[in-house]
């Protein structure tokens, strides 16, 4: 394998392919990564064209498969595109809420050959604090883990975590444990997009993060190796940033509803590339050729610290899109890194959350809808971008 | 894959692979591959040769049996076990009768 180190004449290919099939959704969640300006894109890839797409991520050698969305299930022909995927040899993920999964779609999905589901908790009504005990959620849960159950899947719950719900660790568990769940997934909220739109009310502050984690320690204790729990801790309350996506252009490559490709699913807001289309490109191309898939891979592009830092093939620098919008220019070390010059818009944001209330004057909560991506979207375009 | 933990298990017990993995040809790695949920591990060479065979038919020692007699003279056993314990610590592989 090539070292992140040296620029790579030619990376490795894709493993991982993920298809955010489309951007529509039945939910509003504050913390969703996808783009803030989904409603202003183009029209969504046509069945054929999502299967020219699987095909060339197939012979461009990747061999995981996410379908995802916002609700996957909200295409009609997820059906054909699974049965497709299989034949083509992919292990293929089906990441959902869970709301739309009937009996018939999860029989046609086992029929085509799916081979595994990650059902998230997610709030499926617009009252945060109550959507935990709201008896809607957890019979479409319970409905949906009995699906998931019959059809011999194993049973992977993933719920994100955020200021609101954070202290909801142990009953989160417990409902996990209620409805058979075999892995689970607790997920800080990292913040990109609506989730960074909302950060500074979604953000835990040290205390709630130390509590979930010893409830989630205590809950490891007594199930065993009945349930296995991940605890995924946020970025922001770390002093090393994550080896975002294993490196630009390394593993995976991102194919979103209208077409374009990128090397994560949050790269579409970083200014001055241009991601090509899957409509007018191919996959190989766009992976090994394209300026886009190459401006960051390798370290060429890196300033101080990075440049020098014996951690940079470990870390790449952390998350070109994090330090994109705090410092404005992503060639800048991720501010999680606290030999970075901007470490303290970090840690000013964890001092902001560790008070114990939120300041009256707090940016009111914004939830992914339509109508809020079309205002988000002309506001960024009034706007200049810091620099 | 980190540490690689060694499981022995019953040599003559008939083993499969395990629910939710999948072994496959991988032409772009041009070797055999296990997946999983979310990850693949190349298994290149003999080790490849050998995971074929796991197909809820054989046992270890007809495994075993089996390449001894496909390559004459060469001593084999050994890495069988290594490999097959090791895939057994991993999870890729279970003993049938074992359940």
């Amino acid at each position: 394998m090539e070292t992140a180190g040296s620029n790579p004449k030619r990376p490795g290919n894709p493993l991982w392919l993920l298809a955010e099939v489309t951007y529509k959704c039945p939910l509003h969640c504050v913390f969703c990564y996808n783009p803030t300006d989904y409603a202003t894109y183009g029209p969504e890839l046509t069945t054929e064209e999502w299967l020219k797409v699987l095909r060339e991520g197939r012979e461009l050698g990747a061999t995981q498969l996410g379908f995802s969305g916002g609700e996957p299930l909200m295409r009609d022909d997820l059906e054909i595109m699974i049965a497709e995927a299989r034949k083509l040899g992919y292990y293929t993920n089906l990441i959902t809420s869970g709301v739309g999964l009937t009996e018939k779609r999860i029989a046609a999905f086992k029929e085509g050959g799916l081979d595994h589901i990650q059902l998230s908790f997610q709030d499926s009504t617009r009252e945060m604090n109550d959507w935990l005990s709201s008896t809607k959620t957890f019979e479409l849960k319970k409905r949906v883990a009995e699906l998931i159950q019959k059809y011999d899947y194993p049973m992977v719950f993933n719920c994100v975590l955020h200021r609101h719900n954070i202290d909801h660790t142990q009953q989160i568990l417990e409902m996990a444990e209620q409805l058979g769940a075999e892995y689970v997934e607790l997920a800080n909220t990292q913040y990109y997009a609506w989730a960074f739109e909302n950060r500074d009310q979604l953000l835990p502050s040290h205390d709630q993060l130390r509590r979930a984690e010893e409830v989630t320690n205590k809950f490891r204790e007594r199930v065993g190796d009945k349930i296995k729990v991940y605890f995924v801790v946020p970025d922001y309350h770390s002093t090393r940033p994550k080896a975002c996506m294993n490196g630009w252009g390394s593993l995976f490559i991102t194919v979103t509803s209208d077409g374009v490709v990128l090397p994560c699913h949050e790269a579409r807001m970083l200014p001055g590339l241009t991601f090509p289309s899957a409509r007018d490109h191919d996959l190989k191309w766009i992976w090994y050729d394209s300026p886009g898939f190459n401006a960051y891979r390798g370290d060429a592009w890196m300033q101080e610290p990075c440049r020098t830092c014996p951690d940079k093939e470990k870390d790449f620098g952390g998350c070109r899109c994090q330090a994109y919008m705090l410092t404005g220019d992503a060639r800048n070390a991720d501010p999680v890194c606290d030999l970075s010059p901007h470490h303290h818009l970090i840690t000013e944001a964890v001092e902001k959350a560790d008070r114990p209330t939120l300041p009256p004057n707090v940016k009111p909560i914004v939830f992914r809808d339509d109508r809020n991506s079309r205002l988000l979207s002309a506001k960024k375009t009034d706007t200049t971008p810091v620099t | 894959m980190a540490q690689p933990q060694r499981i022995a298990f019953d040599h003559d017990a008939v083993i499969d692979i395990a629910k939710y993995y999948r072994f496959q040809w991988e032409p772009a790695q041009n070797c055999h591959v296990i997946l999983y949920p979310e990850g693949m591990v190349k298994l290149p060479g003999s080790s490849g040769e050998i995971m074929k065979r796991v197909d809820g038919t054989r046992s270890l020692n007809g495994i075993v049996a089996e390449l001894e007699q496909q390559f004459p003279g060469i001593e084999l056993r050994a890495d069988v076990v290594d490999f097959l314990e090791v895939a057994h610590g991993n999870g890729w592989i279970k003993p049938k009768a074992a359940g």
